[in-house]
């Protein structure tokens, strides 16, 4: 915490990704979006079949974990938070803990809420 | 924008530059923001006044007998997806550019990241032009009022992006963007993605997601 | 052993010209001017805030009363609590972050200074929009919480809801812009040698609030913009007949509203363990715990929200885990309590005006967390919940913690912000009646509560046994007044005369002290090196003695920020973009898009201006 390094305009250029990374990282994004998309359509498409349908269950956390991934990739390599002092990540991640504690504890009371409390 | 030459003569106790600190501040701020207007949308997802759900997937009569059709087009909202995605590339290698001292490639990569931005918009723009023509707005129901909060408040944050970055651009125009300066694109950028990061959540949590 | 008194001779001749006049005000970015200008306009709407609470007494002062009509009370009430709250207590501990922090960690202002100048034109601009709706007869009147759906258009169709929900919206600014500077400044303008671990206390406490208000203010910010559209577009997030639901806003408004009461108490937490360290003559006990207890109390802070709803039916399984959890966060408490009491023991006891109110509060504070600790129980909430039992527990934790800290940090820091010391007999007859009318007021609270009378009723009828101790209050509730009139005339007194503090005057610990009272625009003529806590107690025993008065130098070559009026636009932008939504049936989008352009002129200009 003593350092007294002058903020750097261009210093760290040396641990950047390459042009090279950069495009294949968004080409791997547009990839696990396609994923995605394919995803739904094999599981809840038109003209999904049995395997989907099998696939219904899992289809959330499965979801869930292609946009974890891109999310990861976005803020890991774009947003610089892997070559980036520690402090930035932590500024960014401690919120995400307490945003998906507040996500997860609001369904869980609404949800029993409606469940229990409610005629409609 | 201010004088980061300036800036850069100033010694942190972190090292760390303020204003980069405070952008990203600001993002973890701005989770707690869209957090909250995920869950006010999860939670609401299953309680349209009556009927069956979950419309806009499939088709639903409301109790007033009006027939409502699936309105969800997939393939538009991936082509936004894929905008978005590839504008965060796009500012990358601008950035790169910048820090460079390349102008032209900071044009070029700043003004097809803006162009993406922009074509984002207008896609998010005919959406919702298309889902009140079709009968969902505001006050429909549950979905339409949480629907149309989320992802117009996004929405709101990429226009806001998309003035900043055109405001940076026209600096780079104007040849005030020199490597000295580049952190004002980094900062800009470090916003751009979040607002990329925040439609990655919201794409399969609303279109995806039964 | 306060040090000598100031030599006017050097005051006279190293004096550099501070910028003077009204305009010199408006345009200041200079952390301490704006630290006074929080603590005047705060000091200000907490005098109104107390007149509100005085009508309030004189209503509730004997049954069947018909001083106030029940509609007025419900102003009054509702009012009474959203500006102690959010134009009193959080601006008066923004004072003292804005004046105190930077001298605290050694540096010359903030990160941002003009966004500081915003968060303070923001601020008041939201105080004064909030009290505007007096001039229209429609106050806010449903409670400062605002539950639903009594704040729905149905049930509250006049504008006494929108101005409140618009006005929080502007003060929500206010306090993500500065919590967004202070977070900055505290990690990045600390001095060299001052580690994360060598940082006073208050400044710790302080930034543990802002890590607060930053992840808390969205969330009411959602809240809040989920009722505005159930009001002005027709939905019905809270609306039962369109689906919605009224709890939902309870439990977004709590997630907010219990880190919310943390970044009430942290700050006067912070002056407290400042001010008995100094007075005792003994370093605080247990600085490492002191921090982590606090980090502690702030993580723990975001998991007990619906303690707030136990009478809601939310089931056992909710109701347990937020019980427990509430259960817990008294041990970190505690651990300050005793570390408070472990630093007082066996030291060198300075009965000065700060001390008194820093005791008061320890003693205040732990009748209120007494009183919390029981609502942590679920059955027995039940019985206090929605009586005078909370009014007790809340009054004593905000005025009798928060209101004591807060003014133990302005005997204590007055002299270094307006070089002149306070009188030191008025200060403990402030003290005093503050003590007696407090407790007076607010004690029976407790009886009546468990009594059965129910909170946020605008009079009761006779033969219950509510009149004595009412009447009580309302005694007490004047006397507290009183304590604040001679607070008035201390200040009157010490601005009328000289400016003749020493730097020193309570043989401080901490970097404040070691510079001019008042200090100089630029702070310190040197930016010190920090080898440890308490700096200014290891010059002087290295010293062997007392450190000699600082000079005022010259201030050639340091540089300031320029002074800018931007802020002050931008923070006009915002008011008009709300006023603009209060008007949107009137003017359609036009209010909204004007105030919207005058937002973005002012951030235009203010980001292309050199910055000097």
């Amino acid at each position: 915490m003593d350092a007294h390094v002058t903020a750097p305009a261009a210093d760290h250029e040396h641990d950047h990704p390459s042009t090279g990374a950069y495009v294949k990282i968004g080409i791997i994004l547009f990839v696990l979006t396609a994923l995605e998309v394919g995803l739904y359509e094999f599981t809840y498409g038109e003209h999904s079949g049995a395997t989907g349908h099998a696939l219904q269950p899992f289809f959330v956390p499965l979801l869930l974990a292609l946009s974890a991934a891109k999310f990861a990739l976005v803020a890991m390599f774009y947003m610089h938070l892997k070559q980036d002092h520690r402090l930035f990540s932590g500024v960014f991640v401690f919120p995400l803990i307490i945003a998906t504690v507040i996500i997860v504890a609001l369904i869980l009371l609404e949800a029993y809420h409606f469940a229990f409390a409610r005629s409609g | 924008m201010t004088d980061t030459a300036h800036a850069a003569h100033l010694e942190t106790a972190t090292g760390l530059d303020n204003r980069k600190l405070a952008i990203w501040t600001f993002i973890g701020s701005e989770c707690l923001f869209f957090a909250t207007l995920i869950s006010n949308y999860l939670v609401h997802k299953e309680t349209w006044l009556s009927g069956p759900g979950p419309f806009p997937h499939e088709a639903w009569t409301s109790p007033s007998g009006q027939l409502f059709e699936p309105i969800i087009e997939i393939p538009l909202v991936t082509l936004g997806t894929a905008l978005l995605l590839f504008s965060s590339l796009f500012v990358v290698l601008a950035l790169a550019s910048a820090q460079r001292g390349n102008r032209k490639g900071l044009l070029l990569w700043l003004g097809l990241t803006l162009m993406c931005g922009f074509f984002f918009v207008g896609m998010q723009v005919y959406e919702f032009t298309h889902f009140v023509h079709k009968g969902l707005t505001l006050k429909t129901n549950l979905f339409g009022a949480s629907f149309f909060t989320l992802t117009g408040f996004h929405g709101t944050h990429v226009t806001l992006g998309v003035i900043w970055l055109l405001t940076l651009w026209i600096e780079a125009f104007r040849g005030k963007l020199p490597p000295a300066k580049s952190l004002n694109l980094e900062i800009a950028a470090l916003y751009w993605h979040f607002v990329d990061v925040v439609w990655i959540v919201i794409f399969p949590v609303v279109y995806l997601i039964k | 052993m306060a040090t000598t008194a100031l030599d006017p001779r050097a005051h006279a001749a190293a004096e550099h010209a501070e910028p003077t006049g009204l305009w010199s005000w408006i345009t200041t970015v200079d952390h301490k001017r704006i630290g006074i200008l929080y603590g005047a306009t705060a000091f200000l709407f907490f005098l109104l805030g107390g007149i509100e609470a005085l009508l309030l007494r004189i209503q509730l002062g004997t049954p069947n009363n018909t001083f106030l009509s029940p509609d007025t009370y419900n102003q009054l009430f509702t009012m009474h609590g959203t500006t102690m709250i959010f134009l009193g207590i959080m601006p008066i501990s923004a004072a003292f972050f804005n004046f105190i922090i930077p001298l605290q960690i050694g540096a010359r202002d903030v990160a941002f200074p003009r966004l500081n100048a915003f968060s303070y034109w923001v601020f008041l601009l939201g105080g004064l929009f909030l009290n505007a709706s007096w001039l229209f007869g429609a106050a806010p009147d449903t409670g400062w919480f605002g539950y639903a759906n009594l704040t729905s258009k149905q049930y509250s169709p006049g504008l006494n809801v929108d101005f409140w929900l618009l006005g929080l919206q502007i003060l929500g600014v206010a306090s993500l812009a500065a919590a967004v500077n202070f977070f900055t400044t505290v990690l990045n303008m600390r001095a060299p040698g001052m580690k994360l671990m060598r940082m006073p206390i208050f400044t710790w406490m302080s930034f543990i609030t802002q890590v607060l208000l930053l992840l808390a203010f969205p969330v009411i910010t959602v809240a809040l913009i989920l009722l505005m559209f159930d009001r002005f577009f027709g939905t019905s997030f809270y609306v039962p007949s369109g689906g919605g639901d009224p709890l939902l806003w309870q439990h977004l408004f709590w997630i907010f509203g219990h880190p919310e009461v943390y970044i009430l108490i942290l700050p006067a937490f912070g002056i407290v363990s400042e001010v008995l360290p100094v007075f005792s003559r003994k370093p605080l006990f247990g600085y490492a715990a002191m921090v982590f207890s606090g980090i502690f109390i702030a993580f723990l802070g975001f998991g007990v929200w619906s303690h707030h709803m136990f009478a809601t039916g939310m089931g056992p399984i909710a109701d347990t885990y937020f019980s427990l959890v509430t259960m817990l966060i008294a041990i970190p408490t505690g651990v300050k309590i005793f570390n408070w009491l472990g630093t007082v023991w066996g030291g060198s006891i300075q009965y000065k005006t700060p001390m008194y109110f820093a005791l008061g509060f320890v003693a205040m504070f732990i009748i209120g967390g007494l009183s919390g600790v029981m609502h942590a129980s679920p059955p027995a909430d039940l019985q206090q919940t929605d009586t005078y039992f909370v009014v007790a527990h809340f009054h004593y934790v905000m005025f009798g913690g928060s209101i004591f800290g807060l003014v133990a940090g302005a005997y204590y820091w007055w002299p270094k912000m307006f070089g002149r010391m306070l009188d030191e007999g008025l200060g403990k007859l402030h003290f005093w009646l503050m003590l007696i009318g407090f407790n007076l007021t607010f004690f029976p609270m407790h009886i009546l509560g468990l009594n059965g009378m129910p909170r946020r009723v605008y009079t009761y009828p006779e033969g219950l046994g509510f009149e004595q101790l009412n009447l009580l209050e309302t005694v007490g509730a004047f006397i507290l007044a009183s304590s604040f009139l001679v607070f008035l005339i201390n200040i009157v007194r010490a601005w009328r005369g000289p400016r003749n503090a020493p730097a020193d005057p309570w043989n401080g610990a901490t970097l404040e002290w070691s510079i001019p009272s008042p200090p100089q625009e630029w702070n310190f003529a040197e930016i010190p090196t920090v080898h440890g806590r308490d700096p200014l107690w290891e010059r002087k025993r290295e010293r062997g003695g007392p450190l000699p008065e600082p000079p005022r130098v010259s201030g050639k070559g340091i540089h300031l920020p320029n002074p800018s009026y931007w802020p002050l636009v931008a923070g006009l932008g915002i008011l008009a973009m709300m006023v603009g939504l209060m008007l949107i049936h009137h003017l359609g989008p036009w209010g909204i898009i004007a105030g919207g352009a005058i937002l973005l002129f002012g951030v235009f200009n203010w980001a292309f201006e050199p910055a000097g």
